[in-house]
């Protein structure tokens, strides 16, 4: 019995279907009265509710998890740290730190602006931070992190200092936590744009784990270390700053999905990269459920949520993995 | 055929490999052995290209390092370095997949399939191939490395201190795999081993070393005497003559 449960559970499409029946849930949840028979009956007031209000939260949820466990897989395989993520390694700070240049010197509405200078900050943060890795003598699984979380919280107090001066931080504290409450048609299209960047992730698979086994390795199989290493900050610059700049920073997906995944499966991205996106974008959807539940008609910010389901989580994978490394 | 011409290295200002020439003979195991921080690692990190050399010149095949393309190049030459604890959850039968990365680049077709079961069978690791790298013991695990290298099938093969830590038994069996590759397959293998008596018992070609530069090369016999181990070691080693073997009394 125990056997076929967990069979089950490794299914991949058990887990599409359980994704596919909370997103239909989902889309059910809300102050206003809506029903899914309306969007065959074609009842106007129905379908104008789910295209600019339902849809798009559903479907910003769904990317952002995808994306943003992806973005942690990447930076764990490439790292060769499975605590390191946008959230640990000073990515989504640099983010941050880009959208406030960028509604400094443009005002808040140019949002292809503000994705692009969130971009190249983070990209410049993750490659101070992997120039760092690099010098550092000891890779202590637990160093590594904390020392991105350091450069972290130093980008942020920069943020917040420069953004106080100018008096934009009413502007910025938005982009401190993630919320998808705001999310409405005409305001969340940007998430579109990583989407490619995770097929580019998929179709370098293969090189990307090469390049997790090291330098050596790589050299020996062929591939070109460096470029991957750095193609695959990009695909996590990109993914990381488009979700910033549309939905705000939401930490632990991109640390708990991963692990998950690689107990189950293992690190061969071409068999987990599927699977992280799917469970990323059904953790964050049920976390999303669950915010706009409990105190129904209000809600709970999903950042909330996801902190708190996030760290029980991200705890009992730090016991389970000291008990493995302490018998190892 | 692979030719080294004039190769330097120079950390700071310290010349860690001098100039060196070479000429490695095919289808053999050559032993490069010294004392640590003769240069030995330093020197095949070179000639296989993980390390950038400061002078001097390559030639794998008549060709110079720079001149090949590196995926052709991983179909000649393959590496394993010491000290490769992955922390990637891998199965075994992934890792040695990879192996056939420069082929197939990650579609696998029936020959690659062939090439991957032939070196799970080759180091008896086929009972494992489903078990994660990290449930394995370290001797399994580099078995599990070998059997990579042997599914890249590569005419040559540098391996740095593969019996680093790991028990007799492991030892043995791993010295065993590289005599039946060289005997069977042909192949021509570089290894860098510090234990001398393996040297002495499985080598057909001996490099020695010392600061930075190359001070004896020849047939394993003609190396493995106490004059010579003498020059290499700077110390007393007793080589005495067991049931056809030389061994290397070296613990007084």
């Amino acid at each position: 019995m125990n056997l076929k449960i967990s069979n089950l559970l490794h299914r991949k499409l058990f887990w599409l279907i359980i994704l596919i029946a909370a997103s239909v849930y989902s889309l059910t949840l809300g102050v206003k009265d809506f029903s899914l028979l309306g969007l065959f009956t074609r009842n106007g007031e129905d379908i104008k509710l789910a295209i600019i209000s339902r849809f798009p939260r559903l479907i910003s949820i769904l990317v952002t998890g995808a994306s943003l466990s992806i973005s942690g897989l990447i930076m764990q395989t490439i790292t060769d740290n499975k605590f390191v993520s946008p959230s640990t390694a000073g990515t989504m700070e640099w983010s941050r730190f880009g959208v406030m240049i960028a509604i400094m010197f443009f005002g808040g509405e140019a949002k292809l602006f503000k994705m692009l200078i969130a971009f190249i900050c983070s990209l410049f943060g993750t490659l101070i931070f992997m120039q760092i890795l690099q010098t550092m003598k000891f890779k202590n699984a637990m160093i590594v992190p904390l020392v991105g979380m350091m450069l972290g919280n130093v980008i942020s107090a920069i943020t917040s200092f420069i953004a106080y001066r100018f008096d934009i931080i009413q502007n910025m504290s938005s982009w401190l936590q993630g919320n998808f409450s705001l999310v409405i048609k005409g305001r969340y299209e940007l998430l579109y744009l990583g989407i490619p960047f995770l097929f580019i992730a998929y179709i370098y698979a293969n090189k990307l784990t090469i390049a997790g086994m090291g330098e050596s390795f790589s050299k020996s199989l062929g591939v070109n270390y460096k470029a991957i290493v750095l193609l695959g900050m990009v695909i996590v610059a990109v993914i990381t700053s488009t979700v910033v700049v549309t939905v705000g920073s939401i930490s632990f997906v991109g640390i708990i999905i991963p692990n998950i995944v690689s107990m189950m499966m293992g690190d061969n991205l071409r068999n987990s990269l599927p699977v992280t996106a799917l469970f990323g974008a059904l953790f964050l959807l049920i976390c999303d459920m669950i915010g706009r539940v409990i105190i129904f008609p209000y809600e709970i910010s999903i950042s909330l949520i996801v902190s708190i389901v996030g760290s029980i989580m991200f705890l009992a994978l730090l016991f389970r993995r000291k008990k493995k490394w302490s018998t190892s | 055929m692979i030719a080294v011409r004039n190769i330097t290295k120079i950390y700071g200002d310290k010349k860690v490999v001098d100039s060196v020439d070479l000429d490695i003979p095919k289808g053999k195991i050559i032993a490069f052995i010294g004392s640590n921080g003769a240069g030995k690692s330093t020197l095949i990190s070179m000639i296989c290209r993980t390390l950038k050399k400061d002078d001097g010149e390559v030639y794998i095949d008549d060709k110079e390092l720079k001149d090949w393309k590196s995926n052709e190049l991983s179909k000649r030459l393959s590496i394993l370095k010491q000290s490769n604890f992955l922390n990637i959850r891998l199965t075994v039968r992934e890792l040695v997949s990879f192996g056939r990365f420069p082929y197939s680049k990650g579609r696998l077709n029936d020959e690659d399939i062939r090439h991957i079961d032939k070196a799970l069978e080759y180091m008896g690791l086929k009972e494992l191939q489903n078990r994660y790298l990290d449930e394995l013991s370290g001797g399994q695990r580099q078995m599990a490395y070998i059997a990579m290298v042997i599914a890249q099938d590569t005419e040559y093969i540098f391996l740095d201190e593969p019996l680093n830590n790991l028990d007799m038994k492991h030892s043995v069996k791993i010295m065993k795999v590289l005599k039946r590759l060289v005997g069977e397959l042909g192949k021509t293998i570089m290894v860098v081993i510090h234990d001398i008596n393996f040297v002495s018992c499985y080598a057909d070609y001996v490099v020695a070393m010392k600061d930075g530069k190359i001070i004896k090369q020849g047939d394993t016999c003609q190396i493995i005497q106490s004059g010579v181990l003498y020059d290499i070691y700077g110390m007393n080693i007793d080589v005495q003559n067991y049931c056809g073997k030389n061994i290397c009394l070296y613990y007084s």
